[in-house]
């Protein structure tokens, strides 16, 4: 983007200028018709290299106005270097409010996680993906990716679980698991957890999709109809977490990640930084609520 | 059985496949009568033009020729392997035979492979996925056709390589383990786990030794006469041809030149070019 020396401001609001969002905000709209397909569009210059949350970057950037709440996170945490970055860049840029608190924000941007804490009808959730293609894993060409999906063939896709099974016995498919959107597309959910993708289904809030780097958008309307790729009898299932409890709360309903302290010890902490503060602080929380976290005993 | 004007299970009429720009001349001057098929005055190739036959349930038909002659483009073109020039192929259990296969969208070209076709090809490479187990190449023929469970899958599977005897305990290898004659077992396990009416054999002892051969062919023998499919079988090799199939069409240059019960081709063959393959015979 060019520096504008003639105005008062350097730049346009939200850093893009107004055509260019408005090519994004009709490829979104498309993206939010057709759910779970990758729509390309034009992934402009960033002052960030691609590949480093320009995607997410871009949607974010073209549907913030001045009155939403903006959160960022990065792997669950509001404080990591990537989520300051952005988050700072994003005010610079806007003068929005930016919060910690999931259930204040409108707009909240991600990298790899959802929040453990139901999102709502007023909020819109933007993904930066690095890989946006699910099928890239069975077949490299994208002129047949993209057929596969137009003719619905996903055949190879699910001999490649099949396969993971007999040889494993288990679907070894860890983030970024894949999931059929709305009965038709298979897509990537971004590499988030299979934790996170039950709640992906039929959630109150819009998600959105943006790959910088491979310059695609897709989006999850509200209400939509998820489902991680499973068989009849392999079925899909979230990370075990049985016996592991967060060493600060006790908590055992939530993703956790594992610490090694300097005396060697080892332990669980829980991975969303907003939901532990609020835990600890016993604040008013409505975790998501699916059939495999319901499973697990407090 | 009976083979009246409305028991076809397969009827193709007048396929055509040209390589380049054919002009209105192409037709006229290529084919037996020529000797070549590229068409002198614009340089088309004319892989196989007006091909016309029926085939019957349970029927064996064989497609004979020199290489280059149009056996393959035939079933390939049959197998939406390729996009035809021209032409008409009607499917009796495919909406009644009412549509021209040939015609359909992708989608449904790729219903009517995986429900009522199965094609085993010359070289197991493209009939076989190797980068899957043989398991998983069966099952991806099953999964296509919607089985969504993987203890039905592997059932089933197990039960095809058994028919076929490959050991049952190899099914979780690469194909690309396996020796030649196996892969081809393997190969006709995923074209007939969906119980298909029609089967295309794409010259599928070529390249085995002889022994394996026999084995191959005892194998399609059974399989026809267990299972009742009906088959295409295209070989240049005429005891394959003697061996496996009723009735028999004869391609030169892309065009048919003959048809009849293999008996009599082979005994009493008509056409010029036919009787000289049947003296080539050692």
């Amino acid at each position: 983007m060019v520096e504008n020396k003639k105005y008062v401001n350097k730049y346009n609001f939200a850093f893009i200028d107004e055509a260019t969002k408005r090519e994004i905000r009709r490829k979104l709209l498309k993206a939010v018709a057709i759910p779970g397909y990758q729509v390309p569009y034009s992934s402009p210059e960033m002052p960030i290299s691609r590949g480093w949350g320009t995607g997410g970057l871009h949607v974010t950037l073209s549907v913030i106005g001045k009155k939403d709440v903006f959160k960022i996170i990065d792997q669950g945490s509001d404080a990591s270097v990537n989520a300051c970055n952005l988050r700072e860049f994003v005010h610079m840029m806007t003068d929005v409010k930016t919060t910690f608190d999931t259930s204040e924000a409108t707009l909240i941007q991600t990298r790899h996680r959802v929040t453990e804490e139901e999102l709502n009808e007023n909020q819109i959730y933007i993904y930066q993906v690095p890989q946006p293609e699910p099928l890239r894993g069975v077949e490299r060409y994208e002129n047949k990716t993209r057929q596969m999906h137009g003719e619905a063939d996903y055949a190879k896709m699910w001999v490649s679980i099949y396969e993971s099974f007999v040889r494993h016995g288990d679907i070894m498919l860890y983030a970024g698991y894949p999931v059929k959107v709305n009965n038709r597309y298979i897509m990537a959910p971004s590499p988030i957890p299979k934790w996170d993708i039950p709640n992906l289904n039929q959630s109150k809030a819009l998600h959105l999709f943006g790959a910088g780097r491979e310059k695609r958008l897709y989006a999850v309307p509200p209400y939509t109809t998820v489902e991680p790729l499973e068989f009849e009898d392999v079925k899909f299932h979230t990370e075990d977490f049985t016996g592991l409890a967060c060493f600060k709360t006790g908590y055992k309903k939530a993703y956790l990640d594992e610490l090694y302290f300097d005396n060697g010890e080892r332990h669980f902490v829980i991975n969303d930084s907003n939901f532990l503060d609020k835990l600890m602080e016993h604040s008013p929380l409505k975790q998501h609520s699916n059939k495999y976290i319901d499973k697990i005993e407090a | 059985m009976s083979r009246t004007d409305d028991n076809w299970l397969l009827r193709v009429r007048n396929l055509t496949k040209i390589y380049g720009e054919p002009n209105e001349n192409t037709l006229n001057m290529t084919g037996p009568l020529f000797n070549s098929n590229i068409c002198p005055e614009t340089d088309a190739i004319v892989a196989c033009a007006n091909i016309s036959f029926d085939l019957y349930p349970g029927e064996v038909l064989g497609i004979v020729g020199e290489s280059g002659s149009g056996k393959s483009t035939v079933v390939r073109l049959l197998y939406f392997d390729m996009e035809k020039t021209a032409g008409t192929a009607w499917l009796k259990p495919y909406n009644n035979g009412l549509a021209n296969i040939l015609e359909e969208s992708n989608q449904k070209k790729r219903f009517i492979r995986n429900h009522l076709m199965g094609m085993v090809y010359q070289n197991p490479r493209d009939g076989l996925n190797f980068r899957f187990s043989s398991g998983g190449n069966i099952a991806e023929k099953l999964i296509m056709a919607g089985n969504m469970n993987v203890g039905q899958i592997r059932g089933r599977a197990s039960e095809l390589l058994e028919k076929t005897e490959v050991p049952v305990q190899r099914m979780d290898d690469r194909p690309s383990s396996f020796s030649g004659g196996m892969q081809q077992r393997v190969q006709i396990s995923k074209a007939i786990a969906n119980n298909p009416p029609l089967l295309f054999l794409d010259e599928v002892t070529t390249g085995l030794d002889v022994s394996v051969q026999a084995k191959v062919l005892d194998l399609i023998r059974e399989l026809q006469q267990d299972l009742g499919i009906a088959m295409i079988v295209v070989s240049h090799d005429l005891s394959v041809i003697r061996m496996l199939t009723d009735r028999t069409i004869v391609l030169k240059d892309g065009r048919l030149v003959e048809s009849g019960l293999t008996d009599q081709i082979l005994q009493d063959p008509q056409h010029e070019y036919s009787q000289l393959l049947v003296s080539s015979l050692l």
